[in-house]
């Protein structure tokens, strides 16, 4: 048995979050999903391409009309995404080996437990609400668009025509509108005329999908797309042909995005205690070396001045003795001039 | 100055100038068209390519380019490289000028520009890497403005501000290497949310590492070639000590840069060894990979090396041209070439002329905005007022004109 399959079937006898919780108490914290938060289960065996939940999306939220109508299913012919005017899309598949006809598959925001939006929006514009939905706060947006680089899913689009005040459209899981009484169940939802849509409690939902898992074998694959990807999603997937052939990633893995990150956001404190010290510590180094540097230039220079100052006290001496005895000598010169003059008077006197 | 004046007389009409107004007068005019009709009508953005060319080149190469200013810094002050001393200014201006200029560009990028305060008073997401990134990003282009500031007191003749400014170089230096590590390094963890979307060769747990080590090297080579053009074009502004050491300069900052560039090409290859990624060296990404790693990473290294050891200064300048490349073309691939690898080519994205144009007026702003200052400020020169940047006696040049002579 897979373990997958075991777990859903433990978390179907009500063990699966308690052990979902300890498994995980250990290690990094993680996100079962609020407790009764509603989600969507979509079945792509049901699902028969009428475009009808596109047009119940666009109708409930009040999204420009699309430049072909929703009843025109050549539109299906190319692969599309969702866009600022379109917050969900459906996309056939043709001729895939095990499929009788066309495959089709709705991609809208998946709601995702720890959302990759969420957690790189750096005004923290999205909330997971505890409803389920994955809402967007217009008031804060920068526009920055760091969100459509995260979502996983390619979901976030951007109003590229907007000069000023584009927004990010994507997906509310309608919440708004049911939140505020204008909705009983999402617009695509109630919009779907084969019930491959079941709105509900996200528990419930897991509950129907593995009931119609094991009931139905031989129609699905077994697996639940959104259970595990990613941590988890609101939106959850059954199908009959490989995930991957309708268009959805098998290799997102299990671990939830914020996860990605956070040994990176861990670091930055490591580097803010650490840096300081270590370069106040080089620089201390390189400073003692200087001053080293410095104290042996300080102390040639004083041997230098000192060495010229004896020369110049030298020279000083040597001046002063020979101005000592110039002077002598000037002196000498001056008394022996004056006893000559005397002399020579009182011959004069004498005459 | 008497040499100057027949120069400034000459004509405003040089070539350099003619074409660098043409790009400013384009850039005014698509300016309007964005600000007027949307990114959509100037990029060719869109919801699955959402970053081009403005993040790829204005934002991811500005900051790695602008690097040279903590690097220079860091090896002057904290390394005590004194004899590097007259490339500190040159490299904080860049850096400065580069900063701003990459906050400029963001302005045109982001859909509301004037919310981008908002992270930090508003309401901030913390658990988002986009916001260290923002928050180093605004809090160096602070320490670098404060830094800056002398040169700018020197010429308005402001002695005292100017001497206390000079007093706070060391913590400024610190705190503006800790800001460079975290939002150098987050660059590249602004990836780490997206393995499904990053082509396995560039994408690692070690881009933040990557990233870091590469903008070491990508400062280094900068001070080497900026000094290079400088030299050619405002060599009259320059002192005997910035000339002297010129040289000097380009010569150790090579061998830096060879140390730091065989660091990263190990790292690089540990990184593709850790997470098994061999096996798509052989696909058509790992040719372009190889591409990058020897031939803008291994060829530079060993050209800087041969350089240094032969004391060879334009095989040194040339390696330094081919590193700033290298880190140009990491830089892209990450953001624009291995990003988004698995769509088909139809979905993929290439840049308009607008968006290019928007970069190159950019640049020309910056060339335009540098040249100014280096001719008005005490840049390439010190200010006779001001020649103590260190104790004076570790500076033989001081000692002949030492204030003390001014007595006589
Ligand atoms: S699918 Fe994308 S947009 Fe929707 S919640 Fe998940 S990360 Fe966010
Ligand atoms: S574009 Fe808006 S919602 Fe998306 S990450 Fe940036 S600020 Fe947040
Ligand atoms: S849940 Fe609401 S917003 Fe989302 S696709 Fe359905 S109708 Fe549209």
């Amino acid at each position: 048995m897979l373990r997958r399959t075991f777990l859903g079937l433990l978390g179907a006898a009500g063990v699966g979050a308690a052990l979902g919780k300890s498994a995980h108490a250990a290690g990094n914290k993680q996100f079962a999903g609020h407790p009764g938060s509603c989600g969507v289960l979509f079945d792509a065996t049901r699902c028969i391409g009428c475009r009808r939940c596109e047009a119940g999306c666009n109708k409930v939220n009040e999204l420009p009309a699309p430049a072909r109508p929703f009843d025109d299913l050549s539109v299906l012919d190319v692969k599309r995404r969702t866009d600022a005017k379109t917050y969900t899309v459906v996309n056939r598949y043709d001729k895939l080996p095990g499929a009788a006809g066309p495959v089709f598959r709705k991609n809208q925001c998946q709601h995702c437990l720890e959302p990759a939006c969420a957690s790189a929006c750096f005004v923290r514009a999205f909330t997971k609400t505890e409803q389920g939905g994955v809402v967007w706060d217009g008031s804060v947006c920068v526009g920055c668009r760091y969100c459509m680089i995260a979502c996983p899913f390619d979901i976030p689009t951007f109003e590229y025509d907007e000069p000023l005040t584009p927004r990010i459209m994507k997906c509310t899981l309608c919440q708004p509108l049911i939140i505020t009484g204008k909705l009983a169940v999402p617009g695509c939802v109630s919009a779907c005329p084969v019930e491959a849509l079941v709105y509900g409690a996200r528990a419930d939902l897991l509950r129907i999908a593995r009931e119609r898992l094991r009931a139905l074998p031989g129609r699905y694959r077994n697996h639940i797309y959104g259970e595990q990807e990613m941590g988890g999603t609101s939106w959850l997937y059954l199908s009959g042909v490989p995930f991957k052939a309708i268009g959805m990633r098998e290799d997102l893995g299990i671990v939830p995005a914020p996860e990605m990150t956070s040994g990176a956001l861990g670091a930055v404190p490591i580097i803010a205690g650490l840096w300081p010290v270590l370069l106040t510590g080089i620089y201390a180094v390189s400073k003692r070396k200087d001053k080293i540097a410095h104290e042996e230039k300080v102390m040639a220079v004083s041997e230098a001045v000192a060495k010229a100052q004896e020369k110049a006290e030298a020279n000083l001496h040597r001046a002063l003795a020979k101005a000592e005895t110039e002077k002598k000598s000037a002196i000498e010169k001056e008394v022996k001039k004056a006893l000559e003059e005397a002399a020579k008077a009182q011959t004069q006197e004498g005459e | 100055m008497s040499i100057e004046t027949p120069a400034v007389k000459k004509s405003w009409l040089t070539p350099f100038n003619v074409v660098v107004g043409l790009i400013i007068l384009i850039g005014a005019v698509i300016t309007a068209l964005r600000f007027t009709k949307g990114l959509g009508a100037v990029t060719n953005l869109s919801d699955n390519n959402p970053w081009g060319m403005w993040i790829a080149f204005d934002l991811m190469c500005g900051v790695a380019l602008a690097a040279g200013g903590y690097t220079t810094s860091t090896a002057v002050y904290i390394f005590g490289l004194k004899r590097y001393h007259s490339a500190v200014r040159p490299a904080i201006l860049t850096a400065f000028l580069g900063y701003s200029l990459v906050g400029f560009a963001l302005l045109y990028d982001v859909g509301r520009p004037w919310r981008l305060p908002y992270p930090f008073f508003v309401q901030s997401g913390t658990t988002s890497v986009l916001f260290e990134v923002g928050l180093c990003v605004m809090l160096y282009l602070s320490v670098l403005f404060v830094e800056w500031m002398p040169a700018a007191l020197e010429r308005l003749g402001f002695s005292k501000i100017r001497n206390f400014v000079v007093k706070l170089i060391l913590p400024l230096t610190i705190l503006g290497v800790i800001l460079s590590t975290m939002h150098q390094s987050s660059l590249g963890a602004l990836y780490l949310i997206a393995p499904s979307k990053l082509h396995p060769l560039w994408y690692s747990g070690y881009l933040p590492v990557f990233f870091f080590v590469s903008s070491i090297a990508a400062g280094l080579s900068m001070v080497i070639f900026e000094g290079t053009l400088s030299h050619r074009y405002l060599h009259d502004k320059m002192d005997e000590t910035y000339l002297r050491e010129h040289d000097e300069v380009t010569l150790g900052f090579g061998k830096g840069a060879a140390l730091v560039l065989a660091g990263y090409f190990l790292i690089k290859v540990v990184g593709i060894t850790i997470d098994d990624n061999w096996h798509y060296l052989g696909t058509g990404y790992g040719t372009w990979f190889l591409v990058e790693l020897l031939g803008f990473v291994a060829l530079p290294c060993f050209l800087f090396a041969l350089g240094v050891r032969e004391k060879n200064l334009t095989l040194i300048r040339g390696a330094a041209v081919l590193t700033v490349l290298g880190i140009v073309l990491n830089r892209f691939n990450v953001t624009l070439v291995a990003f988004n690898w698995q769509l088909p080519a139809a979905e993929r994205y290439f840049p308009s002329w607008m968006e290019i144009a928007i970069s190159l007026y950019i640049v020309a702003l910056g060339l335009t905005i540098f040249t100014f200052i280096s001719k008005n400020m005490p840049i390439f020169y010190e200010h006779p007022n001001f020649k103590e940047h260190e104790p004076p006696d570790l500076h033989e040049h001081k000692l002949k004109r030492h204030p003390q002579t001014f007595g006589h």
